[in-house]
């Protein structure tokens, strides 16, 4: 008796299990599959090879430090001193990093620290001491090279008759028959704060505000500033700018699209327009905004209102306008019909009811959801910049295509997470400040 | 007499309130407005177009573009067979990177929740952790990560899948907050260790919001990924940008390549919708 009720209960019991124990291996099985699959579609294995990890070690190491370069160049005989290879960097006629000693007629030593020496003696020629192994003689011959290496090299020397390249643990050799170039790497931001050529370089804070006159020109602290906005090499105020108008693409994009977004929607909520036939049409005119994405708008815009701020601050504008417009009207669609009709029956006028029935209402909702996007856009005011060319954005691509300024993209980096970051507490406080208040 | 004057006074300091809080009212909109107008001239200025020029531009480059596409309109669903793979790609990506972003969220959520977390005095350094990866735009690591790895999906994977798990990580971790601790602790009595705890106890209650939040996330990704395309991470956005740079000539391309990632976004927009709306209405019952 009791065996009868027990028995479908059990049957339903085990196909229940059996269903439970299907989904939960299948779906991890499923999981498992498309990977397998990525795995070869993406060609993982390939990648392994094509991967350059000698460009992994120079981002790692150049994030954060700097190259001090020691080149002569063979024609004119010439030497000069520069921070990371450039101009901006080079020290001033007369100056020279301590580690290089001599005269530039009789020979001159660069120190590559411990016992390794270069020595770049008159007549094009060139000495490198390496404790351990050989001393390496090289004489420049118009473009081509001689030198007593020999034919078995190892892995950190790489020769030919036009070029040999030495890499020593911190510092690095290229000869070539028009140069020959030197550097060490060094830890830090090197003239983060000022250049060479600057007054102010090499004196510490407390010199600049508490000390004697620097420069007489000008007031320490005033020239200092000075100074250091207008860094040639690491371009404080061009970077300033940039962050500016990127922030400025993501407001003028996101107020924008609200305001324009706010009528429209009215057009697209159900309680506001009786005629199906324009709601449909609005509401398909935001999907296409939506859909069709920044970074179409992006391209296309570029084409008419070329590289610059105003095309990114258009196309989040147009793409926003498409999705303000829908989360707008579905929230006027949740609108407390109460509250309209309060007014509704004191006499208003529509407007009126408009202005004290509808707006208080959903004021809040709607600047919250304006403020939410305000932190994303910030994100993606980024990445249209680096497309079409505004902003830090662009900075950003530009330092990161010249393969070389790793320590700049990762100033840009940090400053990029900071604007973001500040973008999105602001966009809680004002959203906490704005609605928390009134309720 | 009394009363009246009561009345009265109630009535202009009632009135005053108004002034008041129409003058601060007016005063931010001024402010809103000055601060929209200033922004519009500078960005015009800072601009190599125009504004009032480029819509001109804009105006012929759309009808040439649409011109030359309706003139090779036979070719059209040719060219969207030649591109659909470069698409697979794309969404290829954004599912990859969505996975991957919701396995790294969920770790990182139940390693900073409160109540939960595996070493409640690391909570600060896992949510500053999944705040930084948050703010980090995909394609700051997707270039870094091209010099590196070359062109193709894997650097764009990499970058999205580390936004997503930051993005996810702090969504997660609100949702996980409001989960109910009893069968953490019944798990917990019977000897499960912090993972166990987790899997059976915690992930089976928040599933549905998990799932939904990571389904809202793939539609992003799909977008993201497209644009990772056009610097340089394969997929549409790198054949959009081939065909764009090719200019005049080519414009029957770039319109399939529009139509082929207007369509996908959009389906992928309802796909999600539409499931994320059951995911909701289930858990009512």
């Amino acid at each position: 008796m009791t065996d009868m009720t027990v028995d479908p209960a059990k049957a339903e019991a085990d196909r229940l299990f059996r269903r439970k124990r299907l989904v939960s291996f299948g779906i991890p099985a499923v999981i498992l599959a498309y990977l397998t699959y990525i795995f070869f579609a993406f060609d993982l294995p390939g990648l392994v090879q094509r991967a350059n990890w000698g460009n992994a070690v120079t981002l790692a190491s150049d994030i954060w430090s700097h190259k001090v370069h020691v080149t002569r160049n063979n024609r004119s005989g010439e030497i000069a001193f520069a921070i990371e290879g450039e101009r901006k960097g080079a020290y001033p006629e007369g100056r020279r990093p301590e580690w290089v000693s001599g005269s530039e007629d009789k020979g001159l030593t660069v120190d590559l620290g411990e016992g390794r020496k270069v020595r770049l003696l008159p007549g094009k020629r060139t000495e490198i001491v390496l404790p351990g192994f050989q001393t390496i003689e090289v004489a420049a011959q118009g473009r081509s090279l001689d030198s007593n290496l020999p034919e078995e090299l190892p892995k950190w020397i790489s020769a030919s008759n036009r070029r040999i390249a030495v890499t020593l643990p911190g510092a690095r050799v290229t000869l070539t028959g028009a140069r020959t170039e030197v550097f060490r790497y060094f830890t830090g931001w090197e003239l983060f704060w000022f250049t060479l050529d600057s007054p102010y370089h090499g004196h510490s804070l407390g010199e600049i505000l508490f000390g004697d006159r620097i420069d007489p020109e000008r007031g320490n602290i005033a020239g200092a500033l000075s100074d250091w906005w207008n860094n040639p090499m690491w371009r404080h105020k061009d970077v300033a700018w940039a962050i500016g108008e990127t922030v400025l693409m993501a407001f003028l994009g996101t107020f924008g699209a609200a305001i324009l977004a706010l009528p429209l929607a009215f057009l697209a909520a159900r309680r506001f327009s009786p005629l199906m036939l324009v709601r449909a049409a609005t509401r398909r005119v935001f999907d296409f905004l939506r859909g069709v994405d920044a970074l179409i708008w992006t391209v296309v815009l570029s084409r008419a209102f070329g590289p610059g701020p105003l095309t990114g601050s258009l196309a989040i504008l147009l793409t926003d306008t498409g999705t303000f417009g829908k989360l707008f009207s579905e929230a006027l669609e949740n609108l407390d019909g109460k509250q309209i009709e309060g007014v509704a029956s004191t006499g208003a006028k529509p407007v009126q009811t408009y202005r004290f029935g509808v707006i208080p209402q959903v004021m809040p909702i709607l600047l919250a959801q304006v403020l939410y996007w305000l932190e994303s856009n910030t994100r993606s005011a980024t990445i249209i910049g680096a497309i079409t060319g505004g902003g830090i954005g662009l900075m950003l691509t530009q330092a990161i295509q010249t393969q070389k300024d790793w320590e700049e993209v990762a100033y840009y980096v940090v400053l990029i997470v900071l604007m973001v970051m500040l973008m999105d507490w602001l966009s809680g406080w004002l959203r906490g400040k704005l609605i928390g208040g009134r309720a | 007499m009394h009363a009246h004057g009561e009345i009265g006074r109630i009535q202009a300091s009632y009135m005053a309130e108004v002034r008041r809080k129409r003058l601060y009212g007016g005063l931010t909109l001024l402010l809103f407005t000055v601060l929209m107008v200033a922004g519009f001239v500078i960005v015009d200025e800072r601009s190599a177009g125009g504004f009032w020029d480029g819509l001109h531009r804009l105006d012929d480059y759309m009808s040439e573009v649409v011109a030359e596409a309706w003139q090779r309109r036979a070719e059209l669903p040719g060219l969207i067979a030649k591109y659909f793979p470069a698409l697979v790609e794309t969404v290829n990506i954004a599912a990859v990177s969505t996975l991957l972003g919701v396995l790294g969220g969920l770790v990182l959520s139940l390693l900073s929740t409160r109540r939960l977390a595996r070493w409640p005095r690391l909570i600060p350094l896992f949510r500053r952790l999944s705040d930084i990866m948050r703010a980090l735009p995909e394609i700051v690591i997707a270039l870094m990560l091209i010099f590196v790895m070359g062109g193709g999906p894997v650097p764009a994977v990499i970058a999205i899948a580390i936004h997503t798990a930051g993005a996810l990580g702090k969504l997660f971790s609100e949702v996980a907050e409001n989960a109910d601790l009893k069968p953490v602790e019944g798990l917990a009595s019977t000897g499960a260790n912090w993972s166990q705890q987790m899997i059976l106890g915690v992930l089976s209650q928040v599933a549905p919001n998990y799932i939904s939040y990571g389904l809202l996330r793939f539609e992003i990704n799909v977008r993201a990924s497209a644009i990772l395309g056009f610097v340089g991470a394969g997929g549409i956005g790198y054949e959009l940008r081939n065909a764009m740079s090719w200019g005049p000539g080519r414009f029957a391309e770039a319109a399939a390549i529009f139509v082929l990632l207007f369509g996908t976004i959009v389906f992928f927009d309802q796909l999600s919708s539409r499931m994320r709306n059951r995911l909701t209405e289930g858990e009512g019952q």
